[in-house]
C-alpha cells in the first residue's frame, strides 16, 4: 500500500471514532464600520510603526512626488509596470527628474543578475490595501511579476484609498478570493526586517530596505 | 561538509534532560539572553492584542483547528485534488526519512546540487540538512536565525527565533570566524552582510525547500508566514519549490486562514501581522515571467497520525506552532531550549516530542514542567497543555487499569518499587482497619524515618510524621 492509502487509512479508521465537527463563529472577525478618512488613518499609523512611508497623493500629483521621494534616495533606475496605466502615466509623463524606468518585460532568466543588482527601485500597483494591519494586497501578474515587489531595494506601491478594507478577512470575502487564487497572492506590510540578532530590529534582510506608499485620494 | 557532522542530532541524548538542565541553569549568558527575549515578548504579545476580543478569537482559532481534524482526511483529498489541478505536485511521507528520500529524488531528478531553504521545523524534524548533505546535495539556511545557528553547527533553540540563545557579541564572533565579516555590534551591519552573502546563493540555488504556515484545501493554496523575505526568495526564484508540511496544517476554507493569521503573529511576536503573507497556489503559469516551474508539496505523517487516534491526544494537532508557549514558560526561560534537547522545544515540544521519538526517549520531557497553566492560557487554539503534560506522565509510569497507556514506549519511567508502593497505598486506603493500623504504626516509628529524602531535601528540610494519627486525635476529642 502507497504512504498515502497508509496515512488516509489511519486517518479514516480512527479507534477513537468520528470527531464532532464544532461551530465556527466568525462575527469576532466584524468590526464597526468605518469611513474612508478613518481607514487611511489607521492604515498610515500602523504601516507607519514598522516603517512603511506614506505619502497621500492626487491623480495629478503622485508623479511629481514620486520623483522627488527618487531623487532624494538618489535612486538611478525605476522598474515599472510595462501595461498598468501607472506604468503608461510614467513613460506619457513630462517629469525630467524621474530616474531611468525599465521595463520587467523578459523572463527572470534572462536577466537575473541586473535585477538583483543594478536595479534601484520598482514601483507596483496594489489590489487594495488593510487599515487594521497597515497591509498592501499584491497579486503579482505578467505585468507586474513577483519579484518587482522584493528584489529592489526600494518598493513604491499605489494604493487606491477607496480600495483600503478594515481588515484581511473582509478584503478575501469582498474580492470573493476563494472562487479563485492567482500563482502568488501577498500581503505586505512594511520593508523586509528581522530581529533574529538579539531581538533588535533590522531592515532590509532579504527584500526591500524601504517601502513607501502612495495613497491616491 | 565540516558543518554537516557536528549537526547530527543523533548525538544529542534526549534523556539527558538533567545534566543539560543544571548546565544551562548554572550559565549566566543563556538566563540573561532568555530572559530578556521572553520578557520582551511576552509584554509585544500583551500590548498587540489590547482592545480585541482574545478570547472569542481564541475560541474561534480552536473550532477552526478543530473543525480541520474532524475532517482532517477529507480534507488532505481535498487538498491535494485542488494542488493537483492547480499544477502543484503532491507527495505522502509516512516518516521524516521517506520525506528526505522524497526530497532528494526531487533534487536527482533536476540533477540539483545546492538547495536553498526557508524557515521549516518540519525539516529540522526530518533532519532534511543532515541528509542532504550526506548525499551531496548542499543545503543553506536563508531565515537569519537559521543561518547563524546552521554557521554555528547548532540547532534552533527556539521555533520563531532560532538564534535567541546568542546575543549580538557571540553572533559577530561567529560571523567574523566562518564568513570574514569585521567584527562588531552593529546589528544593521551584520545583517546587511548576512544579505549579500546571501543574495548569490538565491540566485545560484537549484531548490528552494520552505515550510507551509497553512495549507487550504478549498483553493489548494500554500500560506507561509514571514518578517525578512527570506521565504519569498526561496519560493520565487529557485526554478524548482518544495514545500514540507505536517498532515495537521491543512485548513477548510480560505476564509479559516484570517483569524489563524490573526492570533499567530500577534502570539508569537507580538506582531499584528508580518511583513509578508506569502499564499502560493501555482507554479510559473506560461504567461508568467518569474516563479518556480515545478512546485512539490510534501504531507508528512511522522507520528501524526498515531496521535489523531485519541480523542485527549488530538488537541495536540490544533498547534498553530506560534511559540507563546514556550515564551511564557518560567521552565523554558531558565533552561533555554537546547536543554530539551529535541525538536520542538518548551512545553508543545513536551507534548509533541514523546509521540515523535517514543515515550521511552523523552520519558523527562513531561516533568519538565511546574503545571503552572501558563502555556495553556496563552495557546491561541485552547490547546490544554497542562492536562496532556499530565496524560504523558501517567502514560510514562504506565497508567492504571481504567486509563490504559497508549503512547509508544509508555511505562518507561515506571519503576518496581515506586509501582509496589502505590499499590499498598492504594489497596490500605480501600481498607479503613489497614489504614488505621499502618498509620498507627508509622506514628510510633517515626523516629527511624530518613532525615535526607533524595531530591525532596535538596532545599527543604524532610518533613516529620506527627506523634499521632489523625484518627487518635479525634478520638481524644470524643469525636
Amino acid at each position: 500500500m502507497s504512504s498515502r492509502d497508509t496515512i488516509l487509512q489511519r486517518l479514516r479508521n480512527r479507534s477513537g471514532g468520528e470527531l464532532k465537527v464544532p461551530n465556527c463563529d466568525f462575527s469576532v472577525m466584524q468590526r464597526p464600520p468605518s469611513s474612508v478618512a478613518e481607514r487611511i488613518d489607521q492604515f498610515q499609523k500602523t504601516i507607519e510603526s514598522v516603517h512603511g512611508e506614506v505619502h497621500l497623493c492626487t491623480r495629478e500629483s503622485w508623479i511629481a512626488q514620486l520623483a522627488s521621494i527618487l531623487s532624494s534616495r538618489g535612486a538611478r533606475s525605476l522598474l515599472i509596470p510595462t501595461a498598468h496605466q501607472i506604468g503608461r502615466d510614467l513613460r506619457d509623463s513630462r517629469q525630467d527628474d524621474l530616474p531611468e524606468l525599465l521595463i520587467y518585460d523578459e523572463p527572470i532568466e534572462n536577466w537575473q543578475p541586473h535585477l538583483f543588482n543594478e536595479v534601484d527601485a520598482a514601483i507596483t500597483s496594489t489590489r487594495g490595501g488593510i487599515a487594521e494591519t497597515g497591509s498592501l494586497i499584491l497579486w503579482p501578474t505578467p505585468d507586474e511579476p513577483r519579484l518587482m515587489s522584493l528584489v529592489p531595494p526600494i518598493h513604491i506601491a499605489v494604493l487606491k484609498a477607496s480600495e483600503l478594507h478594515a481588515t484581511f478577512h473582509e478584503a478575501m470575502l469582498a474580492q470573493n478570493w476563494a472562487s479563485g487564487m492567482p500563482t502568488n497572492a501577498l500581503l505586505i506590510s512594511g520593508p523586509s526586517k528581522t530581529a533574529d540578532i538579539e531581538q533588535t530590529l533590522a531592515y532590509g534582510v532579504h527584500g526591500p530596505k524601504e517601502l513607501i506608499i502612495l495613497v491616491i485620494g | 561538509m565540516s558543518q554537516a557532522s557536528s549537526e547530527d542530532p543523533h548525538h544529542i541524548d534526549v534523556k539527558e534532560f538533567h545534566p543539560r538542565a543544571r548546565a544551562a541553569i548554572a550559565d549566566p549568558k543563556i538566563r540573561q539572553n532568555f530572559r530578556k527575549a521572553m520578557d520582551g515578548l511576552i509584554s509585544k504579545r500583551k500590548d498587540a492584542f489590547e482592545g480585541m476580543d482574545l478570547e472569542a478569537l481564541r475560541d474561534l482559532g480552536a473550532n477552526i483547528r478543530l473543525r480541520a481534524l474532524a475532517n482532517l482526511p477529507d480534507l488532505l483529498e481535498q487538498l491535494e485534488k485542488k494542488l493537483t489541478e492547480n499544477g502543484i505536485k503532491v507527495h505522502w511521507a509516512i516518516d521524516g526519512d521517506e520525506a528526505c528520500r522524497i526530497v532528494r529524488d526531487i533534487c536527482v531528478a533536476r540533477n540539483a546540487k545546492t538547495v536553498i531553504k526557508g524557515k521549516s521545523m518540519v525539516s529540522e524534524e526530518m533532519e532534511l540538512n543532515h541528509y542532504l548533505e550526506e548525499h551531496d546535495i548542499k543545503a543553506l539556511e536563508s531565515d537569519l536565525g537559521e543561518y547563524i545557528v546552521q554557521l554555528a553547527g547548532e540547532t534552533p533553540s527556539h521555533i520563531i527565533m532560532p538564534a535567541i540563545h546568542k546575543n549580538t557579541g557571540e553572533i559577530s564572533e561567529l560571523m567574523h570566524e566562518k564568513t570574514g565579516t569585521d567584527l562588531s555590534n552593529d546589528v544593521e551591519y551584520l545583517t546587511a552582510s548576512a544579505r549579500q552573502q546571501l543574495r548569490e546563493k538565491f540566485m545560484n540555488a537549484d531548490v528552494g525547500v520552505s515550510g507551509v504556515n497553512f495549507a487550504v484545501a478549498e483553493t489548494g493554496t500554500l500560506c507561509l508566514v514571514e518578517n525578512e523575505g527570506n521565504g519569498r526568495m526561496t519560493t520565487t526564484v529557485p526554478p524548482c519549490h518544495i514545500a514540507v508540511t505536517g498532515i495537521e496544517k491543512v485548513v477548510g476554507n480560505l476564509e479559516d486562514v484570517a483569524p489563524l493569521l490573526a492570533l499567530l503573529t500577534r502570539s508569537a511576536t507580538g506582531q499584528h501581522i508580518t511583513t509578508y503573507f506569502n499564499m502560493i497556489s501555482s507554479p510559473r503559469k506560461p504567461e508568467e515571467l518569474d516563479g518556480p516551474e515545478e512546485v512539490h508539496l510534501v504531507l508528512v505523517d511522522n507520528g501524526r497520525s498515531s496521535i489523531y487516534q485519541d480523542d485527549e491526544l488530538l488537541d495536540t494537532l490544533r498547534c498553530i506552532r506560534c511559540g507563546a508557549c514556550m515564551n511564557h514558560c518560567p521552565v523554558y526561560t531558565r533552561v533555554g531550549g537546547h536543554t530539551y534537547g529535541t525538536t520542538y522545544p518548551g512545553p508543545i515540544g513536551k507534548i509533541l516530542m514523546p509521540h515523535l521519538i517514543g515515550l521511552d526517549e523523552g520519558r523527562h520531557l513531561p516533568t519538565a514542567s511546574s503545571l503552572c497553566g501558563a502555556c495553556g492560557e496563552v495557546c491561541p487554539v485552547k490547546i490544554p497543555i497542562p492536562d496532556l503534560l499530565v496524560r504523558l506522565r501517567r502514560e510514562s509510569v504506565d497508567g492504571d487499569k481504567l486509563n490504559p497507556a497508549k503512547v509508544r514506549g509508555h511505562g518507561a519511567k515506571r519503576g518496581t518499587l515506586e509501582a509496589l508502593v502505590w499499590k499498598g497505598w492504594s489497596w490500605m486506603h480501600a481498607r479503613p482497619g489497614a489504614y488505621r493500623f499502618g498509620t498507627a504504626v508509622a506514628a510510633r516509628l517515626r523516629k527511624l524515618q530518613p532525615g535526607q529524602l533524595g531530591g525532596w531535601t535538596e532545599y527543604r528540610t524532610a518533613p516529620r510524621l506527627a506523634a499521632k494519627t489523625l484518627h487518635e486525635r479525634m478520638k481524644e476529642r470524643g469525636q
